[in-house]
C-alpha cells in the first residue's frame, strides 16, 4: 500500500487509511537545515559557487602579508613616490613628473600599479579588503545581535517595551540611511567617543561598524519582530507556557531556535549591504581613517583622481563589485533554499 | 478611517519631532563641535567668542537652543554657521534639482524593473530569466559612486557622449535638461530596477498559479491580458508601497551619492558638504526634509493600504 498514489486513499476506506499508512511507513523527518542545504546543494549549485568565491576572496584578503612581503615587498602605508621600476627593460617612474601613477604592471611590484601617493595599489587593495570584509561582517554581526534581542523583546513582550522599540525603530528608520552615516561619522571621529568605561579613539574601526549596524537594525529588527509575533501564539509556545516555563527561558529556548533561518537568511546579504555602506562612507570621507586602506576608501580616493589614471576606480571597485555579487548571488539561493519571504533596502 | 487617518499623521509628526531631537542632540553633544569658533574665523580672541556666544545663543540652554533652532527653520529664517547665508534660500534653487533626479529616476527604474521583472518571470527557469538575474544581481551588488564616476570618465569625460557633469533647468531648455540628467538617472536606477524587477518576478510568479488566473485563461482571454489585467496588476502592490518609500528618500536629498559624484549640486549634496564642516542649521533642515518625504510616503502608503484592506485599521 505504501506505493499507492496519495490521491486514492479517500476512495479505499476512509480515515483508518491514514493510520495504517502511518504505521508502515518510516516517515524521515529532516530539520529545516537539513532541507534546506539538500534544497541549495540541488537546485542551486551557482550560489554555492558564489559562495566558495567569496570565501576564496577572504582567504586573498588574510594572506595580504603574504603578497606584501613576497612578490610586492612593500607595504601598504609606505610610498615609492620618487622611485623607479623596469618594466620591459625600460626604467619608468612609479608616479610620473606630472603626477600620474603607474597602470597595472602584471608584475610583483605594483601589479596593479599605484597611487597619486605612489603606494602599491594592489598591497593596498588586499590590505583594505581586511579592513572592509572585518567593518561588514562585525557589523552585520551586531546588527543580527541587536534585531534579535530588539525584535524578540518587542514581539513577544509587547505592550509598553513594543511601543518603545518600535517607535525607536521607526525614528532610526525615518532617518535618512546615508545622511545618519555620515552625521554619525562626522561627529564621532572629530573626538572619538566615550561612554562610561567604552573608549573610543577617533581613527577607531569600531566607529564605522557600529554606525552601519545601528543604521540596519530596524531592517532586520521589524520582519524579526513580526515573526515573533506570529511565533508566540503557535502551540508549543502555549504548552511551553503551560508547564510553567518562565518567559525568559520561552523567548531562548522556544523562540529563538525558530528564528536561526531567518538570521541565516538575512546575513549574507547584510554583509554584503554593509560593505555597500561602508564604502559609501569612505566614498564621503567618513569611514576608515587614512592613510588605513579599505575599499570604500579607495574608490573614495580612485574617482577623485580618476583623470590621472582610472584604474585607480576600477580596482577597488571591482574587487568590492565582485565581493558584494558573490555574497547576494550566494544569499539569494540560501533564501530560496529557506524561503521566508524577506526584502532588504538599501541605501543609494 | 477618519481616526486612522488622524492616528498615523499623529505618529508622523511625534517621529518627525523625535529625528529633529535627534539630529540636534547628535550634532550639539560632539566634542570639538564649538559653532562659535567656526564662526569667528581663523584666530578668534576670547571677547570675539564671548560675544559670538552671546549672539546666536550658544550660551543658552540646550532646550532653549532647540526650540530657537525649530522656530527659525518653520519661519525659513535658518542661517548656517560657516557661510552666514539663509538656509532656506540656499536650498530653495536646490530643489528643482533633487527633485529633476528624484522623478526622472523614478519614472525609469519602475518602468523598466516592471518590464524586466514581467519578463523574467514569464521566461522563469529559462536561459533570459537567468541571464537577467544575474545583470539584475551585479545592478544590486554596484555602488552607485563607482557606477557614476566611471560613466562620467568614460560616457562623458574620454568619449565625449554624455555631458560631464551639470545641470540645465527644465525651463532653460528641456533637451539639455533632460541630455544632462540621463547619465545620472541612469546611475540611480540601476540598483532600483535590480531590486524591484527581482520582487515584481517573484510576485508575478506567486499569482500566477491563483485561481482567478486560471479562470481569466479558461475564459479565453488573450494571454497578453491576462498577464497584464489580472497577474501584474495585482503582483505590483508591494512594488509600489516600496516605490513610493524609495521615491521619498530620494525626494528628500537622500541621492546624496549620485547628486555628489554628477556634481548636481542638490538638496542631498548640500546635506553632505555642511555634514564635512560640521554645519549644523542646514544638516539639520536637510535631514528634517529628507525625514519628512520618507515619513509622508510611508503615511500615505498605509493609508492607502488601509482603504484598500479594512483589516490594516484595526491592527
Amino acid at each position: 500500500m505504501a506505493s499507492e498514489p496519495a490521491t486514492d486513499y479517500a476512495f479505499q476506506g476512509g480515515p483508518g487509511a491514514f493510520e495504517e499508512e502511518a504505521g508502515h511507513e518510516e516517515v524521515h523527518g529532516l530539520s529545516p537545515w537539513r532541507l534546506a542545504l539538500r534544497r541549495l546543494k540541488r537546485n542551486n549549485k551557482v550560489a554555492i559557487v558564489f559562495g566558495v568565491l567569496f570565501l576564496l576572496l577572504v582567504a586573498i584578503c588574510l594572506a595580504a602579508p603574504l603578497w606584501a612581503n613576497g612578490p610586492a615587498d612593500t607595504d601598504p602605508y609606505k610610498n615609492h613616490l620618487t622611485e623607479t621600476i623596469v618594466i620591459d627593460g625600460k626604467k619608468t617612474n612609479v608616479v610620473s613628473l606630472d603626477g600620474v601613477p603607474i597602470g597595472p604592471t602584471w608584475q610583483g611590484k605594483f601589479f596593479l600599479g599605484a597611487d597619486t601617493n605612489g603606494r602599491d595599489t594592489a598591497v593596498r587593495l588586499l590590505y583594505g579588503g581586511r579592513n572592509s570584509l572585518l567593518i561588514g561582517c562585525a557589523a552585520a554581526l551586531i546588527t543580527a545581535l541587536l534585531a534579535v534581542i530588539l525584535g524578540i523583546l518587542a514581539g513577544f513582550v509587547r505592550g509598553f517595551t513594543d511601543t518603545v522599540v518600535s517607535r525607536t525603530l521607526d525614528v532610526i528608520w525615518a532617518f535618512p540611511v546615508l545622511l545618519l552615516g555620515v552625521a554619525l561619522g562626522t561627529a564621532l571621529s572629530l573626538g572619538g567617543l566615550e561612554i562610561g568605561p567604552i573608549k573610543l579613539g577617533a581613527g577607531s574601526k569600531l566607529i564605522p561598524i557600529l554606525i552601519i549596524a545601528i543604521v540596519y537594525v530596524p531592517y532586520m529588527a521589524r520582519p524579526i519582530r513580526g515573526q515573533v509575533l506570529a511565533l508566540r501564539e503557535k502551540e508549543f509556545v502555549e504548552a511551553a507556557r503551560a508547564q510553567g516555563m518562565r518567559p525568559s527561558r520561552i523567548m531562548l529556548s522556544e523562540i529563538l531556535p525558530n528564528l536561526s533561518s531567518t538570521v541565516i537568511v538575512f546575513l549574507p546579504l547584510m554583509v554584503a549591504n554593509a560593505i555597500l555602506l561602508e564604502a559609501a562612507l569612505g566614498f564621503l570621507g567618513v569611514g576608515v581613517k587614512a592613510p588605513e586602506p579599505s575599499w570604500g576608501t579607495m574608490i573614495g580616493d580612485g574617482v577623485k583622481h580618476i583623470l590621472s589614471g582610472p584604474h585607480l576606480a576600477i580596482v577597488p571597485g571591482g574587487m568590492l563589485v565582485l565581493t558584494v555579487l558573490a555574497l547576494n548571488v550566494f544569499g539569494d539561493g540560501v533564501r530560496d533554499a529557506f524561503d521566508p519571504r524577506s526584502t532588504v533596502r538599501m541605501e543609494h | 478611517m477618519t481616526r486612522f487617518v488622524v492616528r498615523r499623521v499623529m505618529q508622523m509628526l511625534i517621529v518627525l519631532f523625535a529625528v529633529s531631537v535627534l539630529t540636534f542632540l547628535i550634532f550639539n553633544v560632539i566634542p570639538g563641535g564649538d559653532p562659535a569658533l567656526r564662526l569667528a574665523g581663523r584666530q578668534p580672541d576670547p571677547g570675539q567668542l564671548e560675544r559670538i556666544r552671546q549672539d546666536w545663543g550658544f550660551d543658552e540652554p540646550l532646550y532653549v537652543q532647540y526650540v530657537k533652532t525649530i522656530g527659525n527653520v518653520v519661519s525659513g529664517d535658518l542661517v548656517s554657521y560657516t557661510t552666514q547665508q539663509n538656509v532656506w534660500q540656499e536650498l530653495k534653487g536646490r530643489i528643482p534639482r533633487t527633485f529633476s533626479l528624484a522623478i526622472g529616476a523614478a519614472i525609469m527604474w519602475m518602468v523598466f524593473a516592471t518590464a524586466l521583472g514581467l519578463y523574467s518571470a514569464v521566461k522563469a527557469g529559462r536561459f533570459a530569466d537567468r541571464f537577467l538575474t544575474i545583470i539584475a544581481l551585479i545592478g544590486i551588488s554596484m555602488p552607485v559612486f563607482w557606477v557614476g564616476a566611471l560613466m562620467n570618465y568614460y560616457l562623458g569625460f574620454k568619449w565625449e557622449i554624455f555631458p560631464n557633469g551639470g545641470y540645465v533647468p527644465f525651463g532653460e531648455d528641456p533637451w539639455e535638461w533632460f541630455y544632462h540628467l540621463l547619465m545620472p538617472w541612469t546611475a540611480l536606477s540601476l540598483l532600483f530596477i535590480g531590486v524591484y524587477s527581482r520582487i515584481l518576478r517573484s510576485n508575478v510568479l506567486d499569482t500566477i498559479n491563483e485561481d482567478y488566473v486560471r479562470t481569466a485563461r479558461a475564459k479565453g482571454l488573450s494571454e497578453r491580458r491576462v498577464l497584464v489585467r489580472h497577474v501584474l496588476r495585482n503582483s505590483m502592490v508591494p512594488v509600489i508601497t516600496l516605490w513610493g518609500l524609495d521615491f521619498g528618500a530620494v525626494l528628500g536629498g537622500g541621492a546624496i551619492l549620485t547628486e555628489t559624484v554628477f556634481d548636481l549640486q542638490g538638496v542631498g549634496q548640500y546635506a553632505a558638504e555642511s555634514i564635512g564642516q560640521l554645519d549644523v542649521p542646514p544638516v539639520l533642515f536637510i535631514t528634517l526634509f529628507g525625514a519628512f518625504f520618507i515619513v509622508l510616503l510611508n503615511t500615505i502608503v498605509d493609508i492607502m493600504y488601509a482603504a484598500l484592506d479594512p483589516r490594516v485599521r484595526l491592527a
